[in-house]
């Protein structure tokens, strides 16, 4: 019998690709992921948050059952997803930002209905299901419109129903509001969370870049990067490590390159993220205290950068990510490109 | 308005055969309803290959072939579209499948990846025997085809053993097309013309003697053809080139080699697709 209690487990779980480059050259190796052990609970809406490349959609592919590890397993409401992949499948969906998933040419019932005959869902209830989540999304009256005709963001509300008509044990949400306008993102944030409301027992696994949203749609976070997992927790925990700091956002004028480095080894300066921006520079300070901050001003003055505007914040995971890796998350996707 | 705000509808999803039919059934659809939404779709897949049919039946009626030759070549221009067919939508499905990202979600849903497969062909099937009749009826109609069919039995048995073979060809093409990419895709566009020259879409093949009939016969159309047209035409028997009976049994196995094949590359493609992490990536 298969061990239940958790939804997700992994142990240890590694993932390393082969890149081949020219045909005389040898492999070479990329580590996804490494020795990532995660437990997530029935009914859980666990996080996922890292930057691009850190490992988050190949995790979700070994879930899925889309991509064999290479170490360690992942256990999927208790069945091995790599041996036993047809276990899992009934179990589980998946749906992904900016896909673009279905056929163009059918409307969007059909496809939805489609996709529900493939879960083996009788008409009848496919098709109650399909209106009944067409209306809570919001897409009632596009149900007969083609799909190609849609915009991006009614498009990912069509693919959002495709996912959750099968009521999913566990669904695994791949940065679902990827490109949408903030008023789509939040009817999905809203449909999801009211479904988790409405199915205690169910499990979400939501990878996101976006901060906020984590903060906002989970219980616990785990943050990745360089397909390590660094720190597992509920947002509040995780944001507490940083709550005996100062947290500052200012904005000044253009900060020369290499002047970072300047401000990075000021007594009182925990972490300093520079990000140029069009005329102004922006800078995320994390300060041991308060009266750091007259030695940043110092040598701000020394650079002659003004201050443009200064901010004292509470901290955010985007302030455990940049206290974790060192750097800001736009950074670490630079790094890993 | 929004007025429902929770689901109620609980669900009970079918397994095992019920979930294989209804899969084949919801992937055929697509094939089906698109050709009646793109209307141009019949137009280029009908009348086109009814173009190059009419130039062998002026060509069989300038040197005053007999008129079962008129006959021989609509049969052929109606099977052309088969091969069409699996040509440039059946055997790239699975590669176009991945590029549109419907391949990951057929991978994951609980039906088998041979019953997507199955139902790409028996949509690709049925949305083309409309157009292999609208040939047929047209060419019976402009022609005066002399039609002397001696059994409707055998001929149904024919066709239908000839489109297993060739779809399941097709299938095995499709998964080879995603293994092995444009590669597989350019070596199948070299070879049409020799697969219509070979099958002899517009002759029968006993022109050709017996060893390069015997090797064109490993194409499913090749036996399929000679069959109808002895079972179709007064003059066909004399022109056949093997037995209608053997033809059969050659089609079977055919019929049972390509399935199966089909269904040993497919479990490759998935598990290599499962291994490597690359075959169900689009290119970005």
């Amino acid at each position: 019998m298969p061990d239940t209690a958790l939804a997700i487990k992994t142990e240890s779980l590694g993932r390393i690709y082969k890149i081949r480059g020219g045909k005389k050259s040898e492999p070479k190796e990329r580590v996804a992921l490494a020795d990532v052990n995660l437990e997530i609970q029935r009914g859980e809406f666990f996080g996922l948050l890292g930057p691009n490349g850190a490992g988050k959609t190949t995790l979700i592919k070994i879930l899925v059952t889309l991509l064999a590890p290479t170490s360690g397993r992942a256990l999927v409401a208790g069945y091995d997803a790599a041996k036993q992949p047809h276990e899992v499948r009934p179990r589980i969906n998946m749906v992904s930002g900016g896909e673009s998933s279905g056929y163009g040419l059918l409307t969007v019932r059909e496809n939805l209905w489609m996709f529900a005959q493939f879960y083996g869902l009788d008409n009848k209830t496919a098709y109650a299901r399909i209106d009944e989540l067409l209306e809570i999304v919001g897409l009632a009256d596009r149900a007969n419109t083609k799909t190609s005709d849609l915009s991006t963001g009614l498009r990912q509300k069509m693919n959002i129903v495709r996912g959750f008509i099968t009521d999913p044990e566990v669904i695994f949400l791949d940065e679902p509001t990827l490109g949408l306008d903030v008023s789509a993102s939040r009817d999905i944030r809203r449909f999801i969370r009211q479904w988790m409301t409405d199915r205690p027992g169910r499990t979400v696994l939501l990878t996101t870049h976006y901060m906020a949203e984590a903060d906002e749609l989970c219980d616990r976070v785990a943050i990745i990067n360089a397909g390590r997992v660094l720190a597992c927790d509920t947002p509040e925990v995780l944001k507490k490590r940083l709550q005996r700091d100062a947290i500052f956002k200012l904005e000044v004028s253009p900060l020369r390159n290499g002047a970072s480095g300047v401000f990075q080894t000021l007594p009182g300066v925990r972490k300093f993220v520079h990000n140029p921006q069009d005329g102004k520079s922006e800078l995320d300070l994390i300060l041991e205290a308060d009266d750091a901050l007259s030695g940043v001003v110092a040598a701000l003055t020394s650079h002659n950068a003004h201050i443009l505007n200064l901010q004292k914040r509470e901290p955010t995971l985007e302030d455990v990510f940049v206290e974790l890796v060192g750097m800001s998350m736009t950074e670490a996707e630079r790094a890993s490109e | 308005m929004t007025t429902i705000t929770s689901l109620t509808t609980p669900v009970q999803p079918d397994r095992g055969w019920r979930l294989f039919l209804r899969t084949i059934l919801a992937r055929a659809y697509p094939r089906l309803i698109g050709q009646q939404r793109e209307k141009a779709w019949i137009f280029f897949e009908t009348f086109l290959p009814f173009l190059a049919t009419i130039g062998y039946i002026y060509v069989y009626r300038a040197i005053q072939a007999p008129e079962d030759y008129i006959g021989f070549a609509v049969i052929g221009g109606a099977m052309t579209a088969f091969w069409l067919n699996i040509m440039w939508l059946m055997a790239s499905q699975l590669y176009w499948e991945k590029e549109s990202g419907n391949l990951p979600l057929f991978i994951i849903a609980p039906n088998s990846l041979m019953a997507i497969l199955l139902g790409m062909a028996v949509g690709g099937l049925l949305a083309t025997c409309l157009r292999a009749l609208i040939i047929v009826g047209l060419g019976a109609w402009l022609f005066s085809i002399p039609f002397a069919i001696s059994s409707f039995l055998q001929l149904f048995l024919v066709f239908m053993l000839t489109m297993a073979a060739l779809y399941g060809l097709g299938m095995l093409l499709a998964s080879l097309f995603l293994l092995f990419g444009r590669d597989a895709h350019q070596i199948v566009q070299l070879l049409q013309e020799p697969v219509y020259f070979v099958s002899g879409f517009y002759f029968p093949i006993k022109s050709f003697g017996f060893v390069v009939a015997s090797a064109a016969s490993l194409l499913p159309l090749t036996l399929g053809l000679d069959a109808m047209r002895q079972l179709t035409f007064a003059s066909g028997p004399a022109l056949g080139f093997l037995s209608v009976e053997i033809e059969i049994g050659a089609l079977l196995v055919l019929s049972v080699v390509f399935i199966a094949a089909a269904k040993y590359w497919l479990d490759l493609v998935e598990r290599k697709a499962i291994e490597e992490g690359t075959l169900t990536d689009r290119r970005r």
